[in-house]
């Protein structure tokens, strides 16, 4: 047997059935007399609901709002503990007024699909439009429409942190820029789905519903419907992805379980990427007008910025419409070391769906915005970007480290990551190749950026923000079967993280056991212990933390028995290569869980009456999160005629700590950092001035694919947390948070000869010509026309 | 999102197509490869009460080759074009053209009657077929006529056709060994519908000359005698080429200044 262990490149167990087309999906589901839900849905931003017309002939099929008010469901609700926080209620179907496009009014019901559609049509709205917010900045004007009637405004919070900031403000250097993250739709492969129905012996609901957090999910069922947790079972089958999109109780799911209730047959709702693109997963919306200041040779002396979120229409469950804000504030300084720093943060309601958390969720706005701001604070101090960079991380004989907003960084060496990334990009080799330029015509640039993923928070910060959820201690059970194999239940939950593969690779390096034989059970609130569940890279740190403390255990109770069978004492034998050694002999752990189950007049008379099933939890020594980090650096080239960008080369040094199997770190990481170049290049909501989304499908939203993603180096580093089970850190999110500072930091180097810069994403073709025209008009001193205020800012 | 009711015929024969499509009372959409009308359909943005499948009239996916070019039915796909199915005539131009569009999903079921037919100038037969000089086939309740490829868009999503005319088929004139021919299609990235889309086809033999601006924002520009766009050596004449925009009507500068970008390079490739 190959080794197995922490560290090995073992293939995936579960892609045996994905690659066979054999996983199960919410969609794949089938029950006998399953009926198929169909939703009306808002067809404006802003109205007061005066009618809702159903016809005569499908009364019975149709649901509003009343008759959930007759059963008692409550909106969800997800308030924060922050001072000032305003709390919104998202009706599950519209009540009084809608507030974005595609919010909830009715839900219809029929044998298929299309006929729920064809009743859906039917369905007559009469609206009285109001005014619309249809941008976070125009929300925050005091005269601006306002969503929550009983609010003094549109601000679900107001933040301000300040430390020092006016000892900056003499810097020599000081660069201000608008810098705009567009509205983003996350896209896992498959929709969200909901299968529920009530099951009569059991007296419960029963939700098949692809989900992130089943726990989660039961307690906000529970809540919503005023039942019992006991009689709510949530199961998540395979998931196909979910980047945080499915970290998120939908009004949907309350909707269609309460309908399982009153129909006594199964019922369904299966997410359409038109719902999904416009009404449901869109994240990312940030603003930011942030100053950097530093000292004529390029130190960072201070940031200063005033940031913006569109938070949407409600607050969502459980993340809270401050998740974003929040991240903002405290991670914008990042792993550099500088004295003076000030941020205001506002999360603003407006008409449109509610901003979700998105891989990497605020990480990949602030790294966008400082990033941007570092490299023009170096090209004012007249030195590479990655040297003012290189002046300013925080060092590793500094390490712990607490940061200017007290973020405390576990462990790492980032000045090391960075030289790595400009070494393997070669910095200097392409500065000579500007200056030679290029055959075709094209401008070619390179980019750096510096990211840190704090991962895995847990306690100590979510009590502070007081979001509905709280993680604490993490568990798993494990419990060895009769024939010596190895069951593990998780309360957290794979969509996509290979789970059930690198939780028995942690299970192997403590027991031995071959993987074959270890299975993960998770997904389903009824076998599993509780859990916050899958979100924030906090797997591997604490479920994986957690496997290895009931290993401990379980070793524990095979070497009471197994030195017993030994004839030796327990102090004398240890587990290893799936049997317990003593000095004389060993015994399989088949043989010893033979023992304890079908043959028990041969245990010893102490033996531990808990058997071999155990539950253990784990925290890390401090809960504060690990840091991983990394240096992104592109070579990308722009095309000045057609504004198009080819990225060259791109190189990622990361440090994961321990990485528990590589290949599955290095999926993860080409995959986050493809979405990052979505976010970059591609990807973007947009909503017009009546608040309508202007893309409803793929052709309107564009994904990078396969041909716009290119060969990416990855390299790694391994500095261990000095506060995990075998120093491993969260790393699920990485690849999404450099890539958009990185590329476009790269196409602003390759513009610079064209006095154009970019602080947007995505950077399309149109606005590329869009920067270089307005270059070109500013060269002959023509007036900038302010609507393009994010081109050229004050500079001092 | 799931179509709303229709009614369904699949006919074996143009007469039955043409029966069919020439009801004014109802709504009839002719249905072959189903790319960009399926979509439609669940989307519910076209309700038709009958669709009319026109995918199994054998002469439709026929495609036969004679001295001056090659006939090419109405139901043949991209991939038949691509995959060289279908006689090639314009020395390998076409084919990369349909190897370019889409995805291969897309090429293998959507068609090149039907692609035409859609006129949504962004798609890439409107232009190229027209830059190769093709002539479409027409076939209705008053009989047939031929008409250049460029004259059947009208306007965008719209086409010269009456209640129950049908594309029968393309004829593909056949290039002269020595032509040229320069195609450049811009959009961001693989598969995406075009920003830009310019076609030269120089073929002195045949005294042909072609010039195609497409993927505006109205149908494609089409100059079917571009001798006088080119000076003696056969370089583009860059600002008479943009006069072509202006004239059009196309103001927005940025998205003519790509659309240029496409036609010079498409003419260099056309001089290489």
């Amino acid at each position: 047997m190959m080794s197995q262990g922490i560290g090995q490149r073992v293939l995936r167990k579960e892609d045996d059935r994905y690659l066979r087309g054999r996983g199960e999906f919410v969609a794949d589901i089938r029950m006998a007399g399953m009926r198929d839900v169909a939703f009306v849905r808002s067809p404006v931003a802003h109205a007061t609901i005066l009618d809702i017309h159903v016809p005569a002939e499908h009364q019975e099929n149709v649901y509003t709002v009343e008759h959930l008010k007759k059963s008692g469901v409550k909106p969800i609700v997800a308030d924060t503990a922050l001072e000032g926080f305003r709390s919104s209620a998202q009706p599950i179907l519209a009540e009084v007024k809608v507030r974005y496009v595609g919010e909830l009014v009715a839900m219809c019901i029929a044998d298929t699909r299309a006929k729920a559609e064809d009743i859906a049509a039917t369905v007559r709205l009469d609206l009285e439009e109001l005014g619309v917010v249809y941008d976070m900045m125009q929300g925050r004007e005091s005269d601006a429409p306002r969503l929550h009637e009983t609010w003094p405004d549109n601000l679900f919070l107001t933040t301000d942190f300040s430390v020092n900031i006016e000892a900056a403000k003499s810097a020599p250097i000081k660069v201000t820029r608008e810098i705009r993250l567009a509205r983003q739709v996350m896209a896992p492969m498959e929709g969200r789905g909901v299968v529920a129905y009530w099951d009569t012996r059991l007296e419960q609901l029963v939700v098949y519903t692809s989900t992130q957090l089943p726990h989660i999910v039961r307690s906000g069922l529970a809540e919503c419907l005023g039942l019992p947790e006991a009689q709510v079972r949530v199961v998540a089958p395979d998931v196909g992805g979910g980047f945080g999109y499915k970290g998120i109780l939908l009004t949907e799911e309350v909707a269609v379980c309460w309908l399982a209730m009153q129909r006594g047959h199964p019922v369904r709702w299966i997410e359409d990427r038109r719902e999904h693109l416009t009404a449901n997963a869109n994240c990312r919306e940030h603003r930011y007008y942030i100053t950097g200041y530093a000292s004529s040779d390029g130190q960072l002396l201070g940031i200063e910025c005033d940031a913006t979120v569109d938070s949407g229409a409600y607050s969502a469950y459980p993340f809270s419409a401050c998740l974003e804000a929040g991240q903002v504030g405290s991670i914008l300084p990042g792993p550099y070391d500088f004295p003076s720093y000030q941020c205001a943060t506002y999360s603003v309601a407006t008409n449109k769906c509610p901003i979700l958390p998105y891989r990497g969720v605020g990480r990949t706005g602030v790294c966008f915005a400082l990033e941007l701001v570092l490299d023009q604070l170096a090209y004012k101090a007249g030195i590479e970007p990655y040297e003012l960079r290189m002046k300013t991380l925080v060092r590793p004989e500094q390490m712990p480290f607490d940061n200017i907003t007290n973020k405390h960084f576990d462990s790492g060496d980032y000045p090391e990551a960075l030289r790595q990334a400009v070494e393997e990009i070669n910095i200097s080799a392409i500065r000579e190749r500007q200056a030679r330029g290029e055959a075709d015509g094209r401008l070619i640039g390179v980019g750096v950026a510096v990211y840190c993923e704090q991962a895995a928070h847990g306690t100590s910060v979510y009590a502070g923000w007081g979001i509905p959820m709280v993680p604490g201690y993490e568990q798993a059970t494990l419990r060895i079967t009769p024939d010596g194999g190895l069951e593990i239940r998780i309360g957290a939950h794979s969509h996509g993280q290979g789970l059930e593969t690198t939780l028995a690779q942690v299970a192997h390096s403590k027991l031995g056991l071959d993987i074959k034989d270890i299975k993960v059970v998770h997904g389903d609130t009824e076998y599993t212990p509780y859990s916050t569940g899958t979100w924030g890279s906090r797997c591997m740190v604490m479920s994986g933390g957690a496997v290895s403390r009931a290993c401990d255990e379980i070793a524990r109770r095979l070497a009471q028995i197994g030195a017993y069978m030994l004839n030796t004492n327990t102090d004398e034998v240890s587990i290893v290569g799936g049997e317990v050694r003593g000095p004389k002999g060993s015994v399989p752990i088949s043989h010893v869980a033979h023992t304890w189950y079908r043959t028990p007049q041969k245990l010893p008379p102490e033996a531990n009456a808990g058997g071999l099933e155990v539950t253990e939890g784990y925290k890390p020594l401090r809960d504060s999160g690990t840091f991983g980090y990394g240096a992104h650096a592109a070579l990308v080239a722009v095309d000045p005629e057609t504004g198009s960008v080819e990225i060259l080369d791109y190189v990622i040094v990361e440090d994961g700590g321990k990485l528990v199997n590589p290949m599955v770190v290095d999926g993860q990481v080409y995959g986050g950092t493809a979405q990052g170049i979505g976010t970059a290049l591609y990807e973007e909501m947009a909503f017009d001035a009546s608040g309508q989304p202007q893309a409803s499908t793929f052709a309107d939203y564009l994904l990078p694919g396969a041909t716009e993603v290119p060969e990416i180096r990855l390299f790694h580093m391994e500095t261990l947390s000095p506060y995990t089970e075998f120093g491993v850190k969260g790393i699920g999110e990485s690849g999404a948070i450099a890539p958009p500072a990185t590329i476009v930091n790269a196409v602003n180097d390759a513009l610079r000869p064209l006095g154009a810069a970019l602080y947007v994403t995505p950077v399309t073709p149109h606005r590329i010509l869009e920067a270089i025209a307005q270059a070109e008009d500013n060269a002959l001193n023509i007036p900038v026309p302010t609507k393009n205020l994010q081109m050229v800012m004050e500079e001092v | 999102m799931k179509p709303a009711p229709f009614a369904y015929e699949r006919v074996v024969d143009v007469k039955s197509a043409i029966n069919l499509t020439k009801r004014e009372d109802i709504m009839v959409k002719v249905l072959a490869g189903s790319q960009s009308l399926g979509p439609m359909l669940n989307l519910r943005l076209v309700q038709p009460d009958l669709l009319v499948d026109i995918t199994h009239i054998p002469e439709l996916k026929r495609a036969e080759e004679v001295a001056d070019g090659v006939l090419v039915g109405a139901c043949v796909t991209h991939s038949d074009i691509e995959d060289g199915r279908v006689p090639d005539v314009t020395n390998g131009a076409l084919p990369r053209v349909a190897r370019g569009i889409a995805y291969r999903a897309v090429r293998n079921r959507g068609t090149v009657g039907g692609s035409l037919v859609h006129a949504d100038p962004a798609a890439d037969w409107v232009s190229t077929l027209a830059g190769a000089g093709a002539k479409v086939n027409i076939v209705g309740p008053s009989g047939g006529r031929t008409i250049a490829v460029e004259e059947l868009m009208t306007s965008v999503f719209e086409v010269d056709l009456g209640p129950g005319d049908l594309l029968e088929s393309v004829f593909i004139p056949r290039f002269s060994k020595s032509a040229r021919w320069g195609h450049y299609k811009i959009n961001r990235k693989t598969g995406e519908f075009a920003h830009a889309m310019a076609i030269v086809l120089q073929d002195p033999e045949r005294d042909v000359c072609r010039l195609v601006i497409g993927a505006t924002e109205a149908k494609p520009i089409v100059v079917a005698n571009a001798h006088a766009y080119f000076d003696e050596q056969g370089e583009l004449l860059v600002s008479k080429a943009a006069q072509l925009l202006t004239d059009a009507g196309l103001t927005d500068p940025l998205a003519n200044k790509i659309h240029m970008a496409a036609l010079k390079r498409a003419a260099q490739r056309a001089q290489l």
